[in-house]
C-alpha cells in the first residue's frame, strides 16, 4: 500500500478528465433531457481540432505559444460541431418522442467517428500529439508527469468558471430557469433556443479542454478515443446525479478513483487475484455505479430540481 | 419517473452501441494484381486489420501478398493462371474475421488465404476454412495452440486443423528466446510482466515467464492492461515501486507505445521489452524520445539482412505502395507465394488445368512446398508450423528498431 498517494493522484487525474467531459452530458440533460451520445465524439473532434492547429503552426513553435492557440482551436472546432448538431440534428426533433433524438445522437456519433477516420490525414490509427517540455515533477513520493500539469490546472479553473457562470450571470440564471420549466421561462422572456445552444456550446468547450488534456497526457489522439471515454463520462454524470454540474465533477473523480484503486489493489485481496488488473477495473467501476444507484437513485449529488442547469 | 426510465433505456442503448461498433465492418477490396497471363483466375484471399490501430501491420500484409500475386503474373509463373488478391478487413475483431472467412469460402475461385494478423481472429476462422478445405496461411499468428492444439504446453501436441499453416514462429519459442536474451546477455534479473489478456499477449507473457523463472530470474510483479484504454497510471505506479529492472509486455504497439511512455515519464528509466507485435515504427513514435533502448523480438531473421529479401524490398518500393511492408511483409509474401507454388504444382500435375477439386489438391500441395522465400527456406512441419525457427532481437535506436542479434532458441 506504500504507493497509495501516487495511486490517489492517478485516480484524481483520470477522474478530472471524466469530469470535464461529463459536464457536457449533464448540462444538456439538465436543460433538454437529452442524453447526447455524440458528446464523446465532440470531445474527440476537439482533440483533432487542437492537432490541426499544431500541424498548421510553423515547426519549432514552443508549446507555451502553441498550447493556448491549440486550446482555442479545440474549443472552436468542438463548439461549432456541437452547435451545428443541436441546430440541424436535435432542434427539428425537439417535440418528437424522447427516443428519436437519442437514436439521432448515436447515429451522429458514428458519423463523426467515420468522418475523422476518412478525412483527417493519418487518422486511420493513433496520431501523435505534441508534448509539453520539462518535468516530471516530484513532490515527496508523488510524481506528476508534465502532461498532467495542464489537467491539474485546467479542471478546477473550468469548474470554478462554470459555477460562477451558472450562479451569477444573467445567461446562467436563464439556464436554471429553462431547466426548471422551459414554458414558463419562455413566457418570462427568456430565449430558450439560445439557452439550449449555449448549453451545447459550453459542454463542448469543456470537452475540448478535456481533449487537449487527453492529448497532452497520453501523447496521442485517435478517432475512437471519444467512445469509451464518452461512456465513462456519461457514467460519471449518472453517478454524480445527472443534471447537476457539481455532480458531474464529483462523479468523475469518484469513478476515476474507483477505477484506479481497484486496478491497483483488488489483486492483493486474498483469493481475488483473478479479478484484479485493468480489464476488471471497468467492471468494478460499474459495480460501484450500481451500488450507488441502489441506495441513491438520484446519484451522489442528487437531482435537485431547482438547481439543475 | 420518466427521466429514470429514460436513463434505463439509454443505458441499454449504450450497451447496444458497444456491440454495434464492435461488429461494424468495412470492406476494402483493394489490390488489383496486374498482368494477364492466362484465362483462369485464381483468387488469393487476404484477411488483416486494414483499418484501426493495427492497420500499419495489416496494410503491410495486404500489399506484400498483392506484390507476390503481381510478380507471379508478370513472370507467368503458372501458365494459364492469373492470380488476383481479394483483401478483406477484419479490424482485429474475431467476429469480423469469421464473417470474412465465410465470404472467402463462398467464392469458388479462392484457393488460398493469407492472414490474419491476430491469433485471436485466427481462432474464429480456422474451422470455417477447414470445413471448406481451403488453405489458410498466416504470416503473423504466433499463438502455439493454433497449430499444436490446446494442450501443447503439457506436451500433448495435436494438430486440430489440417488447413492451417503459418510462416511465423510461435510464442513457444519467442517468449523463451526473449527471456534468455534478457537474463543471459542483458543481465536483467527482476522483471515486471504485463499483458493485454488477448490470445497473443497472454501467450507470449506466459512462455516468457516460464523460461525467465527457470533461468533463475525473479518476477517482481504481474499485471494486465486493457489495450482500449490509454491510461496505465495504476500499473505504472506498481512497476515503479516494484524495483523491477525490466518490463516485459505481451501485446501490440498501440498500447505498448503509450505504456512505455508512461513508465518512463513516471521516472522509472527501465526498458520495455515485447514481441513481434511491438515491432513497428509507430511504436517508437507513440513511445516518444525516452523509448531509446526498448527491445523487442521478432520472428525470423531481419528481412533487410537477407540477400533473398533485397529483391523483395526493391520490388515493393518499385510497386509504389503507400504503406510500409512493416513487420510481416516478408512473411506475407512467402505465405502468398506458398499458395502460388502449390497452385503451380496442382496445375502442372493436371495437364495445365485446374482440377475440379482444386481446394483439396492445393491444400495437399501446400503441406509439401519447399522453396527459397524472402525470409529463408519456406516449408511446413507436421503441425503446419514453419520449419524456419530463426528469431531476432531488435532495439529502438533513433526513430526505428535496429537489429541487435539473430539466432535460434537454445536448449
Amino acid at each position: 500500500m506504500h504507493e497509495l498517494p501516487q495511486q490517489l493522484v492517478n485516480g484524481l487525474l483520470l477522474g478530472s478528465m471524466y469530469g470535464l467531459v461529463a459536464i457536457g452530458y449533464t448540462m444538456v440533460y439538465g436543460i433538454v433531457q437529452l442524453i447526447n451520445f455524440a458528446h464523446g465524439e465532440i470531445f474527440m473532434t476537439g482533440g483533432f481540432g487542437a492537432l490541426t492547429v499544431w500541424l498548421m503552426l510553423p515547426g519549432g513553435t514552443t508549446m507555451w505559444i502553441a498550447l493556448p492557440l491549440m486550446l482555442i482551436g479545440a474549443v472552436i472546432v468542438a463548439t461549432l460541431i456541437a452547435v451545428g448538431a443541436e441546430r440541424f440534428a436535435y432542434r427539428p426533433l425537439r417535440s418528437a418522442p424522447r427516443l428519436a433524438p437519442l437514436i439521432t445522437a448515436i447515429g451522429l456519433s458514428i458519423v463523426l467517428q467515420q468522418v475523422v477516420w476518412a478525412w483527417f490525414p493519418d487518422a486511420k490509427s493513433s496520431v501523435k500529439f505534441p508534448e509539453l517540455p520539462g518535468g516530471p515533477f516530484h513532490i515527496g513520493s508523488i510524481t506528476i508527469q508534465t502532461g498532467d500539469v495542464f489537467l491539474l490546472i485546467a479542471a478546477p479553473i473550468s469548474m470554478a468558471f462554470l459555477g460562477f457562470f451558472v450562479k451569477k450571470t444573467r445567461t446562467g440564471r436563464g439556464m436554471q430557469a429553462t431547466a426548471q420549466d422551459p414554458d414558463t421561462a419562455k413566457l418570462m422572456g427568456i430565449n430558450t433556443d439560445r439557452i439550449i445552444t449555449i448549453a451545447f456550446a459550453l459542454g463542448a468547450a469543456f470537452a475540448a479542454i478535456g481533449a487537449v488534456a487527453y492529448g497532452l497526457k497520453y501523447g496521442e489522439v485517435n478517432y475512437r478515443m471519444g467512445f469509451i471515454l464518452g461512456l465513462k463520462a456519461f457514467t460519471a454524470a449518472v453517478l454524480g446525479g445527472i443534471g447537476n454540474i457539481y455532480g458531474a465533477m464529483i462523479g468523475g473523480l469518484v469513478l476515476g478513483l474507483a477505477e484506479t484503486l481497484t486496478t491497483a489493489y483488488i489483486a492483493d485481496v486474498p483469493g481475488m487475484q483473478q479479478l484484479g488488473g485493468q480489464s476488471w477495473g471497468n467492471t468494478w467501476a460499474f459495480v460501484l455505479l450500481i451500488l450507488v444507484l441502489l441506495f441513491r437513485p438520484q446519484g451522489l449529488m442528487g437531482e435537485r430540481v431547482a438547481d439543475r442547469a | 419517473m420518466r427521466s429514470r426510465q429514460l436513463i434505463a433505456v439509454t443505458a441499454a442503448l449504450a450497451a447496444g452501441a458497444l456491440t454495434l461498433t464492435a461488429c461494424g465492418s468495412r470492406n476494402d477490396s483493394g489490390g488489383s494484381a496486374g498482368g494477364d497471363s492466362g484465362n483462369t483466375t485464381v483468387v488469393i484471399g487476404v484477411d488483416a486489420p486494414l483499418t484501426g490501430d493495427l492497420s500499419a501491420l495489416g496494410l503491410g500484409i495486404k500489399n506484400s501478398a498483392d506484390l507476390a500475386a503481381k510478380q507471379a503474373n508478370e513472370k507467368k509463373y503458372v501458365k494459364g493462371v492469373t492470380f488476383k488478391i481479394e483483401a478483406l478487413d477484419d479490424q482485429a475483431q474475431a467476429s469480423s474475421g469469421q464473417q470474412n472467412a465465410t465470404k472467402l469460402t463462398a467464392d469458388k475461385n479462392v484457393l488460398g488465404v493469407v492472414g490474419p494478423l491476430n491469433s485471436s481472429v485466427s481462432e474464429a476462422m480456422q474451422k470455417v476454412f477447414d470445413d471448406a478445405k481451403l488453405t489458410q496461411i498466416s504470416p503473423a499468428n504466433t499463438s502455439p495452440s493454433l497449430t499444436q492444439g490446446p494442450k501443447w504446453a503439457e506436451g500433448q501436441k495435436a494438430r486440430t486443423y489440417k488447413s492451417y499453416f503459418r510462416t511465423a514462429t510461435t510464442d513457444a519459442i519467442q517468449g523463451p528466446y526473449a527471456a534468455q536474451y534478457l537474463f543471459n546477455k542483458a543481465g536483467k534479473k527482476k522483471v515486471f510482466i504485463i499483458d493485454d489478456k488477448k490470445t497473443y499477449g497472454a501467450g507470449l507473457a506466459g512462455t516468457f515467464k516460464g523460461e525467465f523463472t527457470k533461468l533463475g530470474g525473479q518476477v517482481v510483479g504481474e499485471g494486465h492492461i486493457d489495450p482500449e484504454s490509454k491510461d496505465f497510471s495504476a500499473i505504472v505506479t506498481q512497476v515503479k515501486s516494484s524495483g523491477a529492472d525490466v518490463v516485459y509486455y505481451g501485446g501490440e504497439y498501440p498500447a505498448a507505445g503509450p505504456l512505455s511512455k508512461q513508465i518512463k515519464a513516471s521516472g522509472t528509466n527501465i526498458p520495455l521489452v515485447g514481441g513481434d507485435g511491438m515491432k513497428d515504427k509507430k511504436y517508437v513514435e507513440l513511445a516518444g524520445p525516452q523509448a531509446q533502448g526498448d527491445l523487442c523480438t521478432s520472428v525470423g531473421a531481419p528481412v533487410e539482412s537477407l540477400p533473398s529479401a533485397k529483391e523483395f524490398i526493391d520490388n515493393y518500393k518499385k510497386a509504389g505502395y503507400k504503406d510500409d511492408y512493416s513487420a510481416y511483409g516478408g512473411y506475407s509474401y512467402d505465405s502468398a507465394w506458398a499458395v502460388i507454388e502449390a497452385v503451380k504444382k496442382v496445375v502442372d500435375a493436371n495437364n495445365g488445368k485446374l482440377p475440379s477439386d482444386a481446394r483439396a489438391k492445393v491444400l495437399e500441395a501446400v503441406q509439401g512446398v519447399n522453396f527459397d522465400g524472402v525470409t529463408g527456406k519456406v516449408s511446413f512441419d507436421e503441425f503446419g508450423d514453419a520449419t524456419n525457427k530463426q528469431l531476432t532481437v531488435y532495439k529502438v535506436d533513433g526513430d526505428d528498431f535496429k537489429t541487435v542479434e539473430s539466432g535460434t532458441l537454445a536448449g
